[in-house]
């Protein structure tokens, strides 16, 4: 079960872990937890609902960025139940109707569902459909009862709907096409059974409708032109006041409606600023009275006060976040502000009509490694002297989440791990003499404690709880969790680069975090606005010197979304976690080579291709450059530019021609390129052998006790095109207009070794390369079932080796090199076989001396996963 | 883990065919709705996996992954807004190994129900989905085997010393005595020492 349900990231982790060991067939069923560890991730959360009765569990609903539903455990953070939507179902909202139910809305505000709180259970979905694209906008109306029934009001595509919360069912629904709306916000006052729905039309034109909530009659509709125009969100402040920002940003407008006039006032920011620095943007809250407004780094707290006048209640630079207003008892509303000042955060909750009269001020020590604070939902409970308690929900910038209460983190999740873009392994330290890395009981009432567990354990006395802490302890105590470098070279430490740009260091023994770094150069604004982290590489791994020197990581990132972003270059100790150095690069980074040379330091060559297909070498010394020129003429790469359906193949040719002289730039030149013809072909898919594979047996026995030599070249590139009509979804095309091509490419001559066209079939194809076999998955449209085929390519000019007699005279040619320059002579082979289930990604295990037989590892979509050998 | 799913034998079940609804039918705006359900009968499901109530696990999940979507409490499920073609429905249920399904859905008479389970072609009148057989996740222990136990390296040995205490004075006896003496004799004059002497029996004929 534990396997089965592994999530996708960590299928990968997984992977690599297992991919260490020798074949064992599988686990049998009370060894679970003891080999293998398996944990659970929702990712960044983006809306948490709590449900906090008297009676039953504590729990918050959430729903994140990766498409994930799930309810947390709010005392310890655990996950109770957790629903992967597809990766095109993105939540715009959620919300708790009946005290019993989860209402989500997804995919484009087109799906509603209700999910049952305590187990998970889906109750109802409905499809709601609408004339035109807009935003999504969920309201659950808590005060309008209905025979106990709370009404969902959804206003999705053009079209507010109000549905039954019971069954799903839509009791009324109103369009609102015919006059190009833009709704903006959809506003239920308190206390009343009417729904006010705001917008803008034309861009200038403000329309608000008022409908009654009961059978959607439309009782009011009032419009007004501001000529200015608008610009983003419109803010509630209070029921008849809203706010917006005029088409500049630079003038708040301050719209009431009174007894049926909209009138607008208007507030020119550098009025409230003093002098103003840019555009501002309206932060979304809905505390009464009360917004706030971002200029720059500048936050702005402004009240308003009646007929549109404002009074600024608090400037501040320290970066702050503001939670939702939460309504503590009749008619009073309180929200979370947290700011940040050093290493530490400082959370104050303050009622919404008193600015100054705090009701609560914590200040919490925080890790510098979890970055700003991103998001805070506040909730609250009643002490025991009847007095409010708050407890308060943040999301930070690495995506952890931490449940924070009279002062301290009570627990805290690393969610980050939940988008892992990159993964490579470490070894773990040498054992050392005399120093013990594993931690010896602290003292001996620890010790005796832990005896009389086991002993209790062994007379069947313990309780559960007991029994987990034995299996806890026992963990611990085990080989397999050691901080230290085993034998054979089994534990490790896989190093992981997460979206958020932080990078963990987890123990393969136990999935353990042994340390985690949120890249620093997040934290120089000026150097890098956004940076996203896009490889890892192992950057040193000491041999020589492996008892006194530790290994380090590249993290190679980019500062930006586009291609040709300036790169970032990390370099971080594996052991501790610190970064050892960081460049911010002059050039992009658009594709990173590890070179098979290493310098007298054993710090690998890398190359650093960017958008202008220039070549740079790292690390830059003189000795890196002296090792390169010697092999300059060997080097070769390739680019795939997946639009136009080209595969082109480069060499160097010289240093830049540059004004500047850099003697670690070179200018490349085009040696080759596949051409793929755009009407028909469209590349999909392409797999190359991993750099650092080794392969133990050059000769495979085939089936006739005939011998066959492997053709083993590092410089083979599988590729699978696809008509472009059949790129899209499953069932969009027949069978007939749909071919899948698969070829073996030789990267550094661009010869193209093997062809073979499949009829029928389409993607999406997952592949894995290794040796000289490449096993690919896709669809049969004809048999409407998946397929794996498999090629495997032979070198046919060393088939005469097999005489037994050549060999014993020394008339053979198996010393003679292999180059890639020459027409090599191969056959290949290949089989096609049915599979069942749909893939979500593919591996093959790899040991250190490539003795060990392949196993292929396949994660299907139902997040189990399988095992082949080869 | 590398768990190898151990499939046990087969065992097809018989389709039930309920007399319910449509299964496609024409949706609001340009898709279509796919109505199904997924039963999974009572008698399986007993070796733990599925425990009662874990329905809400299961996913229905059309061609690859485009949709997901989860099964009511009665089981049945639905896809909204899905174009006319043939499609690919598959169920992700922890403990069972489902057929994938493919599913036409006709743009011209939109009531036609048209499934078959890919892995044995059978074609479904209704989208009622269940489970071929269970998956067998971990490795079996074996139950305790008067066999096992005779044929581990210890049970061997301590059969082949029954033998050598019952068996061989029992082909000694039945020497006849001169050819006997002659062997002994013969053994004497090499010096090899002979088996049978050793042997209590032999010893004494």
């Amino acid at each position: 079960m534990a396997i089965a349900m592994a999530i996708r990231s960590f299928l990968f982790l997984l992977l690599l872990f297992f991919s260490s060991l020798n074949p064992i067939l599988s686990l049998y069923e009370d060894q679970v937890g003891l080999m293998d560890w398996h944990q659970q991730f929702i990712g960044k959360v983006k809306q948490a609902v709590f449900h906090t009765q008297k009676t039953g569990r504590k729990r918050v609903v959430v729903s994140t960025e990766e498409n994930v539903i799930a309810s947390l455990d709010l005392r310890h953070g655990e996950i109770f139940w957790r629903h992967v939507l597809a990766t095109n179902d993105v939540i715009d909202g959620i919300d708790i109707a009946i005290g019993k139910y989860v209402i989500t809305l997804s995919s484009g505000g087109s799906i509603l569902r209700a999910w049952n709180l305590p187990d998970g259970q889906m109750v109802w979905e409905s499809s709601l459909q609408g004339p035109k694209h807009s935003k999504s906008l969920l309201l659950v109306l808590t005060n309008l009862k209905v025979d106990k029934d709370n009404v969902v009001i959804v206003f999705t595509n053009g079209r507010l709907h109000a549905v039954s919360s019971i069954d799903g069912e839509v009791l009324w629904k109103k369009d609102f096409e015919a006059e190009s709306l833009d709704v903006q916000q959809v506003i239920q006052p308190p206390g009343s059974d009417l729904v006010y729905v705001v917008g803008f039309a034309a861009s200038s034109q403000f329309e608000m409708y008022q409908i009654n909530a009961r059978n959607g009659e439309l009782l009011k509709h009032e419009s007004a032109a501001f000529s200015g125009g608008f610009l983003g969100e419109v803010s509630l402040v209070s029921s008849e006041t809203l706010v917006a920002l005029d088409s500049t940003g630079s003038i708040l407008l301050t719209i009431s409606s009174h007894n049926g006039k909209i009138s607008f006032q208007q507030t020119p920011i550098s009025n409230l600023v003093g002098d103003s620095l840019g555009p501002a943007v309206i932060t979304p809250s809905s505390v009464t009275g009360i917004f706030s407004l971002k200029v720059n780094a500048i936050t702005i707290f402004i009240r308003v006060i009646g007929e549109g006048k404002l009074e600024v209640l608090e400037k501040t630079n320290l970066k702050t976040a503001v939670s939702d207003a939460l309504s503590i008892s009749e008619g009073k509303q309180a929200f979370a502000l947290i700011q940040h000042a050093g290493s530490e955060i400082h959370l104050t909750v303050k009622p919404a009509d008193d600015w100054d009269g705090n009701l609560l001020k914590e200040s919490i020590k925080m890790d510098r490694q979890r970055g700003l604070v991103h998001k805070v939902f506040i909730n609250n409970y009643i002490r025991t002297d009847r007095s409010y308690g708050f407890r308060v929900l943040i999301v930070m910038e690495d995506h952890s989440l931490l449940l924070l209460q009279q002062g301290e983190i009570v627990w805290s999740r690393e969610d980050g791990l939940a988008s892992i873009i990159d993964v490579t392994t470490s070894e773990l330290p040498v054992e050392k003499d005399g120093v013990s890395v594993a931690k010896v009981e602290h003292n001996l009432f620890e010790w005796l404690k832990g005896h009389m567990l086991k002993l209790k354990g062994t007379l069947m006395l313990a309780s559960p709880e007991d029994m987990a802490a034995i299996q806890s302890m026992r963990l611990k105590s085990s080989e397999k969790s050691k901080m230290t470098r085993d034998h054979n070279g089994f534990r490790k430490l896989l190093i992981v680069l997460t979206r958020a740009g932080k990078l963990f260091a987890l123990h393969t023994g136990d999935g353990r975090i042994v340390w985690s770094h949120l890249l620093q150069s997040l934290h120089k604004p000026q150097a890098c606005q956004h940076l996203i982290g896009l490889n890892l590489y192992q950057w040193q791994v000491p041999h020589h010197h492996a008892m006194d020197e530790n290994p380090s990581v590249l993290v190679v990132g980019r500062c930006g979304p586009s291609l040709d972003a300036p790169g970032v270059l990390s370099f971080v100790d594996t052991y501790t976690g610190k970064e050892l150095s960081s460049l911010s690069l002059a050039h992009s980074v658009a594709q990173v080579i590890p070179l098979p040379y290493t310098d007298s330091t054993e710090q690998r060559l890398h190359l650093l291709i960017d958008a202008d297909q220039h070549a740079h070498l790292y690390p830059k010394t003189p000795e890196a450059i002296g090792i390169f020129q010697r092999e300059f003429s060997n080097i070769y790469w390739y680019s795939v530019e997946d639009d136009n359906g080209i595969i082109k193949g480069y060499a160097l040719k010289s240093k830049c021609t540059s004004e500047v002289a850099d003697e670690f730039c070179f200018d490349s030149r085009e040696l080759w390129s596949v051409v793929f013809p755009s009407e028909s072909e469209k590349i999909i898919a392409t797999v190359t052998r991993k750099l650092n594979e080794v392969v133990h047996t050059q000769a495979k026995v085939i089936a006739d006790q005939d011998v066959m030599y492997k053709y083993l070249s590092r410089n083979l590139l599988f590729v699978a095109t696809a008509a472009p009509k059949a790129s899209g979804e499953i069932g969009s095309v027949t069978p007939e207009e749909s071919w899948l091509v698969a070829y073996l490419i030789d990267t550094v001559t661009g010869r193209i070794l093997h062809r073979v066209t499949h009829h029928g079939s389409q993607g999406p194809v997952h592949a894995v390369f290794s040796e000289n076999w490449v096993v690919y998955h896709y669809f049969n449209l004809r048999a409407h079932r998946y397929e794996m085929s498999v090629i495997e390519i032979y070198d046919q000019s060393r088939a005469d080796d097999k005489d037994v007699w050549k060999l014993v005279l020394g008339k053979h040619n198996l010393t003679s090199p292999i180059s890639s320059y020459s027409r090599p002579e191969v056959i290949t082979k290949s089989q096609s076989y049915f599979f069942t289930h749909s893939l979500k990604s593919i591996a093959v295990t790899s040991t250190a001396k490539g003795i060990t037989s392949k196993q292929l590892l396949i994660g299907t979509i139902g997040a189990c996963f399988t095992g082949f050998g080869t | 883990m590398a768990s190898i799913p151990r499939f046990e034998p087969v065992t097809l079940l018989l389709f039930v065919l309920l007399s319910t609804a449509l299964t496609i039918s024409s949706g609001s705006g340009d898709g279509f709705t796919i109505n199904g359900r997924v039963r999974i009968p009572q008698g399986l499901g007993t070796k733990g996996f599925a425990l009662p109530g874990k329905i809400s696990n299961v996913k229905v999940i059309l061609n690859g992954g485009q949709n997901v979507t989860f099964l009511r409490p009665d089981g049945y499920f639905s896809f909204h807004n899905v174009p006319a073609g043939t499609h690919l429905i598959e169920v992700a249920a922890i403990g069972y190994f489902f057929s994938p399904v493919r599913v036409d859905v006709s743009a011209r008479n939109p009531g036609k129900v048209q499934a078959a389970l890919t892995e044995n072609r059978r074609g479904l009148s209704e989208l009622v989905l269940e489970p071929l057989r269970e998956e067998q996740y971990y490795e079996i222990r074996e139950p305790f085997s008067i066999m096992s136990v005779v044929k581990s390296p210890m049970g061997l040995m301590v059969g082949f010393m029954l033998v050598v205490v019952f068996l061989m004075p029992k082909l000694v006896e039945n020497m006849d005595p001169e050819e006997m003496r002659r062997a002994q004799e013969e053994m004497r004059n090499q010096g090899v020492p002979s088996l049978a002497s050793l042997l209590p029996g032999g010893g004494r004929s």
